[in-house]
């Protein structure tokens, strides 16, 4: 049987902050198809950098992005890969820049060739799915923090990614709104990764567990992600916990 | 944060395609900007008043448009009518005032207010967006249609950031004064503004070369022009036509 390459895949990846002598991410291996992981660290550790290194936003020193076993060269392969793999960033002001929810997630469809008729089509849908009925005509600036990530979701969900990257999507989020992408990100067929400081958030989306460590990426083998209930003072807010 | 509310609207004007509205706001501004005759700017700037009658606008805001602009032409009359010249002179009070000052403040005055209903009433009523990608359609440069589409966006992004630092300056108890604290407070908010937008602007940038940008916006709405909009532009170019023609009559 011919095992397919995996989605994606890096290869001794090295990189290092201009202006800084000893690198952030050293000989970095790791690979992913379907599966839901979930990333952990301290600030600063080069989360975010790895994720954009993966989508061609920042060229490391050594070392190779793979997507289906093809390496990616240039621009033009980048290209390719940001079809198949989303990324959602930190902060989803940067990610809205039309004036309304219904152009923002139109934006990528009709880049990738739909049709105007298409592209509506497929961004409705996408905003129904997300129970975002009806925000078509809103305006992007004016949605609170939660409608404002959901709908920076779903910009990156209309054009149908087989792996989402997701960069602390449970910050700021009030419970509820916390809750439903909880629910959103079970339901949804795509893999994922996911960074955050949130380790109830991370318990409830993913199956495995990285970390970065002294510049390397591990897997956390030795810890179980588990949730169990327990009581403080304001404890109904979100709230991190020591590993 | 920076309006449309002119664009807000559903009259005949509001729901005409942006290029129907282009290609007669500029006819009749070349009209109105070359001509010197009293007749065609005068008939202009009451045809123009019509159109703008017609795109129902908000009458308050309105005024607030036309006082804001006529500052500079109120400047026009203290100006000219004292330092024009010419033989024939009215006199007033104690001054005399030259005619053929008068004469020329009336006409930039007809000229400038004319312009300004025609774009309040042609352009106004459509967005920044549609206009843009209008222009597009009507052989602008893609380039400059992304650069005025994207200026006007940033605009927005840019004076978000300032009034963001401007409110951190000002809940640690900056209150402004003719200081050197302030000068070097204010020169610290506009660098500092400059450099956040930058960092903001790169990455939108990253955002929208993520979801497949490659320098061409596509308009999720593309209108196809239709018969009101053909009966519009024929309309509204008859009149231009007909107003440039009156000197040749008269």
């Amino acid at each position: 049987m011919i095992t397919l390459p995996p989605l994606i895949e890096l290869r001794n990846i090295t990189y290092s902050c201009p202006g800084r002598t000893s690198p952030l991410l050293k000989e970095i291996n790791f690979s992913s198809s379907k599966e839901r992981i979930g990333l952990i660290g301290p600030n600063g550790c080069g989360k975010t950098t790895l994720f954009q290194i993966i989508m061609g936003l920042l060229t490391p020193d050594k070392g190779e992005v793979l997507l289906q076993g093809r390496i990616m060269k240039d621009e033009k392969d980048f290209r390719l890969l940001r079809r198949k793999l989303g990324f959602l960033f930190q902060n989803s002001d940067d990610q809205l820049f039309s004036p309304t929810v219904l152009e923002d997630v139109a934006f990528g469809p009709l880049n990738l060739g739909s049709s105007p008729e298409e592209a509506r089509e497929i961004s409705v849908r996408t905003l129904e799915g997300l129970g975002l009925k009806g925000f078509e005509e809103r305006i992007t600036h004016r949605l609170s923090g939660g409608e404002k990530k959901l709908v920076a979701l779903a910009t990156i969900l209309s054009m149908q990614p087989d792996l989402l990257l997701l960069d602390e999507p449970s910050n700021n989020l009030d419970p509820e709104t916390r809750e439903r992408l909880i629910g959103i990100l079970k339901d949804l067929d795509q893999a994922h990764i996911i960074i955050s400081h949130d380790l109830d958030f991370l318990a409830s989306t993913c199956s495995h567990l990285y970390t970065i460590e002294d510049q390397k990426l591990i897997r956390c083998k030795a810890k179980q992600i588990h949730s169990h209930d327990h009581i403080h003072p304001y404890g109904d807010h979100p709230h991190q916990h020591g590993t | 944060m920076i309006e449309e509310p002119f664009a807000r609207g559903t009259t005949f004007f509001h729901r005409r395609d942006a290029r129907v509205k282009l290609i007669p706001a500029l006819a009749i501004t070349l009209i109105l900007a070359l001509s010197s005759s009293f007749l065609v700017t005068g008939t202009g700037c009451i045809l123009t008043g019509v159109l703008l009658t017609l795109s129902r606008p908000d009458p308050g805001l309105l005024l607030r448009r036309i006082c804001s602009v006529n500052i500079f032409t109120l400047f026009l009359w203290f100006t000219l009518p004292l330092t024009y010249g010419g033989t024939k002179t009215l006199p007033f009070f104690f001054l005399d005032l030259s005619l053929d000052g008068i004469r020329v403040a009336t006409l930039i005055t007809l000229k400038t207010n004319g312009i300004l209903f025609c774009f309040l009433a042609l352009l106004a009523t459509s967005t920044v967006a549609s206009l843009g990608h209008g222009l597009e359609k009507l052989g602008m440069p893609r380039k400059l249609t992304f650069l005025l589409l994207f200026s006007y966006r940033q605009l927005f992004v840019i004076h978000q950031e300032y009034l963001r630092l401007q409110r951190a300056a000002r809940l640690r108890g900056f209150i402004p004064a003719n200081s050197l604290h302030t000068y070097r407070t204010y020169s610290h908010l506009f660098g500092m503004t400059l450099v956040k937008s930058w960092n903001r602007a790169e990455r939108v940038h990253q955002a929208m070369v993520l979801r497949g940008f490659n320098g061409t916006l596509i308009p999720l709405n593309q209108p196809e022009l239709r018969r009101e909009d053909y009966l519009f532009l024929a309309t509204i170019l008859l009149i231009s036509f007909l107003l440039a023609a009156i000197p040749f009559f008269c």
